[in-house]
């Protein structure tokens, strides 16, 4: 750390801009999306297994099952969301630049964001037998 | 980005070996980071020999002794020698903690005693931190009893039961070993109350008789403020007075949940 160089009372920097009043609801999704996680892993992975060395077709009619898709749907929204408050608080963690701070933040959303929706709409779209 | 490396002013070069004191039977090793503002140079880690039978078991006794023995000059705080007041809070073989507590015996057999100041503050001189900020840090948690309740005659009254719920909160001596030990404090120290202070906020929102508990809350809902811990338990490992403020940030964290849902 090193000295502050502004004549600000140590307490005035302390105080700085104030609270935020937010961070509450990021921490309790973390939680939820990783509660989430734990849940549907198991399903995810019997599901992948079954889709190892199928073509199209039979991907195609896997995922035709409601069932199959929604646990696949919601398994992308818990991990891409969780992925999303993990990377933002690494970025917080670590980039003091303010500038690149935001820009960081902001890749991270799209990012995330395509992520997700890209997968969500590969799903939907075996799972509709296109 | 976050500071990895120490500045080029703050890189450790050589250092003085201090010839073993004459007559002496039996001595122990002490490697003392010293740095004196004055006159321009890097900091250095100083060897010293300390006589152990003519000096007390703490590695406090073994500073005081080179100091009154051999080099005046070496700067260090201290003050009631029994863990009470949070002085001479320092880093001893690689661990936060206080030097009057931690015996040369328990530091790794036979090897030197490395002493360092409390990293990632400022430093004064030799082992003495800068604590402005962490100070600071107090200062804004507020830690004093917030009521809008006119003052009772007598005292404000609290059941043995709440009473309880403030162990392993109030003994907090303010020593600073948690703050400086904790990595998110290292990277965030600006933004980032740290445990000590945390761990003070926890005390006052957890006291039955405080009436600001909402406004405290409010005051420490803040991605950098409260969130910054990841719970790495640094802090638990360091406190010097076996509390762990890991624990007492969680409190925090579940009662922001709470008043939510």
């Amino acid at each position: 750390m090193s000295r502050p160089s502004s004549m600000r009372t140590p307490l005035g920097r302390v105080r700085n801009l104030g609270s935020s009043h937010s961070g509450t609801t990021d921490f309790w999704r973390q939680r939820l999306t990783a509660v989430a996680m734990t849940l549907l892993i198991v399903p995810v992975i019997v599901i992948v297994l079954m889709l190892i060395g199928r073509n199209h077709a039979g991907a195609a009619q896997i995922l035709g099952s409601i069932p199959i898709a929604i646990i696949l749907v919601l398994f992308i929204i818990a991990s891409a969301w969780h992925m999303k408050i993990g990377m933002q608080i690494i970025i917080e963690d670590y980039v003091h630049n303010e500038t690149l701070k935001l820009v960081g933040v902001m890749a991270n959303n799209f990012f995330c964001i395509a992520v997700a929706l890209s997968s969500i709409y590969a799903i939907l779209k075996l799972s509709s037998g296109v | 980005m976050a500071e990895f490396a120490l500045p080029k002013n703050s890189k450790i070069t050589g250092g003085k070996s201090w010839p073993k004191p004459a007559g002496a039977t039996e001595t122990r090793e002490f490697r003392v980071y010293r740095w004196n503002p004055d006159d321009g140079k890097n900091p250095s880690i100083d060897t010293y020999h300390v006589d152990i039978n003519d000096c007390g078991p703490m590695v406090l006794d073994g500073l005081i002794w080179i100091k009154n023995h051999i080099d005046p000059t070496l700067t260090f705080r201290r003050s009631c020698r029994e863990g009470v007041c949070g002085s001479c809070a320092m880093n001893i073989d690689g661990q936060n903690t206080l030097a009057c507590t931690k015996s040369m015996h328990d530091v790794a057999s036979g090897g030197a005693v490395k002493v360092n100041p409390l990293p990632h503050q400022p430093v004064v001189k030799d082992l003495v931190p800068d604590l402005t900020n962490f100070y600071a840090q107090y200062a804004s948690i507020e830690p004093w009893l917030k009521t809008t309740t006119p003052t009772p005659q007598k005292e404000w009254k609290q059941s043995h039961e709440d009473r309880e719920k403030l162990d392993g909160l109030y003994e907090c001596i303010l020593c600073a070993c948690c703050s400086t030990s904790c990595p998110s404090y290292w990277w965030n120290s600006e933004r980032f109350l740290g445990p000590a202070a945390l761990l003070q906020a926890t005390r006052w929102v957890t006291d039955s008789r405080d009436e600001a508990t909402g406004e405290r809350l409010d005051n420490l809902e803040d991605p950098f403020r409260l969130y910054r811990c990841h719970t790495i338990m640094n802090c638990a490992k360091a406190c010097p007075k076996g509390l762990n403020p890991s624990e007492a940030i969680a409190e925090l964290k579940l009662k922001m949940v709470e008043r939510q849902i």
